[in-house]
């Protein structure tokens, strides 16, 4: 038997905490452990974190951790399609739970295959840890089959990357890697394990303290510099709350919101922080950006004061930077050092857990309050309110009699318990899912936001439903997007994962195509993919979807909607695909086009609201 | 543009000097010099880079370097704060006409010849950016047929040690 404990945290332990405890009396590498193979001690390593789910392919190079792996009572291994549905399925996993998403494929083509999820995970701050299979360290560097440098080619995607080439090293290596997947700012961190080192015996030897000198992020706020953006909070006469999805992977909800109720300002939730604050708070105008509504942006544009809590000031955002806020003073805080000023100067910088961040400026600002009253805000309030009113959300009827796909996103929204988990691909389905459905909760809503990957939405949504069987996840996704990796449906018939996919079918690459309709003349230049009303309906979605195991329905008419959706609520044997027919004309409204300052945003084509020229 | 110099404390592992360099690479900063060696401890290496680059930018990448796992500090050393050294070695033409005169100027620089057949000499000089420059350019006359140079190393003046902070923490985890 082992000497050395497996010191494991629990199961359901946020992001946070480290993710070992260390034992008070032994010294590391001290202890000789348990003799058994390198593969075995991976997948001894693996439980040893508490790991619970892995999604994966086998392959030559890993398979020696296959064989141990078969063994595992403790891990659940789902068998994926494709490599990439395992990165996106991990990466939807640890989305919906805060707990590291785990992947492993084999070497060459398998991890080339992860390097879209990896980049995807990087972008939007996924605790990820991915174990790829290596060919055998004396093969390593002479093309052997199936070799790939993946660390060197996932370099500037990974928070950090570890070639294995020593058995004894593995315990401590996916150790590391799970630490910094998930403490500081999240990322995913890849682990190479070269054959050999699987095949070689080795003694199992949990490390009881990590070896990482480079690595210790800053978690605890610099007091003066929060003592000084709750002063300008104090006082600024139009603030805004600028909440990026640093709130929800810092878990920092309740703390953001007693901020949002104490500092009675307006608040603007990111892509990637929808449902940190619920969208039925009177203080929350939706989301800012490129298609945020236009409270959300005027008051951005207009303020005085702009507290940007664990965003990161993205183009989609901030429109052209040199006039993103043009009279805002900024306070920045993130976890990130390298985020503050890497795009606005920040006035006062602060560096920290964001929920450690929110809870002392509340404290700060409290005492503000208690020395100088409340600020007031009312005005300002008067001002947002009548953006607010004469612009809200919406979309104009179709002219060609098909289905508005806002409408069919906002039934499904409507229709759907409070705690159900929506993933969206990319396109123009996932503006409208940002848009037009109301998010409570935070870990409800799932997207590719910062590398914008087509193809995320069903394998993100499997992982969310392993993560969370007990909740309803429905799958937004498009018909362009959906062709991409819907081939993990299978997986989700044979592994007991029954989504929901509502497939906004417009029968093109939509928002590529809305781009062409506004400034290409209206040239439909490759992107008709023949899926909808009246094309050729290849594939035909229904069919895909039986051929797959799951239920297909198809909804072409505003009155079977509302039936159509509570049909697919009601199964929850398989999954069920939704083929929604909708207009390809229907367009995502508001815009700011690329590059332009956000004081150009246009309500529907052609109507300015001109929110710059009052006051 | 400015030219500024950065000691890099980083993990003596493979790949570090890559992940470093890529960063760089990647805002296509330009790298006017890197030299990297081993420091007085085995498991810390030191790359000194020398970049051409407004302050604004350099501070982010600084801040992108220090997110590597693998990188421990990273110091900006001042051109008067610091002591800052290149090492060069020049093959210059030197045949009976020319050896004397090419050798006064060896002597002048304080180089030192580390080579020589019937015709040419190999010097070595070490100094700042600038000395070597104009070692090169007294020697050009002669025909220079072979330049190899190294990177800038550099370290701050004073008794403070760069390295005694990140020895602590490696001590501190060991």
């Amino acid at each position: 038997m082992a000497k050395v404990p497996h010191p494991a945290p629990p199961r359901s332990q946020p992001p946070r905490t480290p993710a070992l405890h260390p034992a008070p009396d032994t010294h590391r590498g001290a202890v000789a452990g348990e003799a058994m193979s390198g593969a075995a001690a991976v997948v001894r390593a693996l439980e040893a974190v508490g790991v619970e789910v892995i999604f994966g392919i086998p392959g030559g190079a890993i398979l020696p951790v296959y064989d141990p792996l078969f063994d595992s009572t403790k891990l659940r291994h789902i068998l994926v399609r494709h490599e990439q549905g395992a990165g996106h399925a991990a990466s939807g996993y640890a989305h919906a739970t805060g707990r590291v998403g785990v992947c492993m494929v084999t070497s060459g083509p398998g991890a080339t295959n992860l390097v879209t999820a990896l980049a995807d995970a990087h972008m939007d701050s996924i605790p990820m840890v991915a174990i790829t299979g290596q060919v055998a360290a004396s093969m390593i560097g002479k093309d052997a089959f199936q070799e790939a440098d993946i660390v060197g080619i996932t370099m500037p995607i990974t928070k950090h990357s570890f070639l294995v080439t020593d058995a004894d090293e593995i315990p401590a290596r996916i150790a590391e890697a799970f630490h910094i997947a998930s403490t500081g700012r999240p990322g995913p961190v890849l682990v190479d394990i070269a054959k050999s080192a699987m095949q070689a015996d080795t003694r199992f030897v949990w490390p009881t303290e990590l070896d990482i000198p480079g690595y210790h992020p800053i978690t605890k706020p610099h007091i003066k510099q929060v003592r000084e953006a709750a002063r300008l909070l104090a006082t600024a006469r139009r603030p805004v709350l600028y909440v990026g999805g640093g709130a929800i992977r810092g878990n920092a909800s309740a703390e953001l919101l007693a901020l949002t109720n104490l500092s009675g300002a307006p608040v603007v939730t990111t892509l990637m922080a929808r449902g940190a604050l619920p969208d039925s708070h009177p203080q929350n105008l939706g989301m800012p950006g490129m298609h945020g509504t236009v409270a959300a942006v005027g008051a951005l544009q207009k303020a005085d004061l702009v507290v940007a809590l664990g965003a990161r000031f993205d183009d989609r955002v901030t429109g052209r930077l040199d006039s993103f806020a043009p009279g805002a003073t900024i306070v920045h805080a993130d976890i990130d050092p390298a985020e503050i000023s890497k795009n606005r100067f920040a006035d006062v910088p602060i560096v920290g857990d964001l929920k450690d961040v929110l809870a002392d400026l509340a404290a700060e600002l409290e005492r503000e309050h208690g020395q100088h009253g409340l600020p007031d805000l009312q005005g300002w309030w008067s001002t947002l309110d009548e953006l607010r009113n004469t612009y809200p959300l919406g979309w104009a009827p179709t002219d060609d009699g098909l289905l508005a796909p806002q409408y069919v996103i906002s039934r499904i929204g409507e229709l759907s318990p409070p705690d159900t988990i929506y993933v969206a691909g990319v396109g123009q389905h996932q503006m409208w899912a940002a848009q037009f459905i109301r998010y409570e909760h935070p870990r409800t809503w799932l997207n590719s936001g910062g590398l914008g990957t087509m193809g995320y939405c069903v394998p993100a949504a499997m992982g969310a439903k392993a993560g969370e069987p007990g909740k309803t996840v429905w799958a937004i996704d498009g018909d362009g997007s959906f062709q991409m990796t819907n081939q993990e449906l299978a997986t989700c018939a044979i592994e007991g994962f029954p989504i929901k996919v509502a497939v906004i079918n417009n029968s093109s690459l939509g928002m590529v195509r809305q781009w062409q309709t506004l400034f290409y003349e209206s040239r439909y230049s490759h992107t008709d993919l023949n899926t909808g009303h009246e094309s050729r309906r290849i594939p035909d979605f229904v069919k895909l979807a039986e051929a797959y195991g799951c239920v297909g329905l198809r909804c072409e008419n505003v009155k079977d909607v509302d039936a159509t959706i509570k049909k697919a609520q009601e199964i929850d044997d398989r999954p069920v695909v939704v083929d929604f027919v909708v207009s390809r004309d229907a367009m995502v409204w508001p815009m700011v086009a690329s590059g332009v300052s956000n004081d150009n945003i246009q309500y529907a084509r052609g109507i300015s609201p001109a929110f710059d020229r009052d006051e | 543009m400015t030219r500024h110099t950065l000691s890099v404390l980083v993990e003596n592992k493979p790949g570090v000097l890559t992940r470093v360099s890529a960063l760089f690479a990647r805002r296509a900063f330009n790298i006017h010099s890197l030299a990297v060696g081993p420091t007085e401890h085995p498991e810390i290496s030191r790359i000194t880079v020398v970049v051409d680059v407004e302050s604004n930018p350099l501070e982010q990448v600084t801040k992108q370097l220090n997110k590597l796992v693998n990188v421990l500090k990273i110091v900006e050393l001042a051109p008067n704060a610091s002591v800052q050294r290149e090492l060069v070695l020049v093959k210059v033409r030197a045949d009976d006409a020319s050896r004397t005169a090419v050798l006064q100027v060896v002597e002048l620089f304080r180089a030192h010849v580390v080579d020589v057949t019937a015709e040419a000499v190999t010097v070595e000089a070490t100094g700042g950016e600038n000395k070597l420059q104009a070692l090169l350019t007294a020697l050009e006359p002669y025909g220079i047929r072979e330049i190899v140079q190294s990177g800038t190393v550099a370290i701050a003046r004073g008794g403070r040690s760069m390295t005694d902070r990140a020895l602590e923490r490696i001590t501190r985890t060991a």
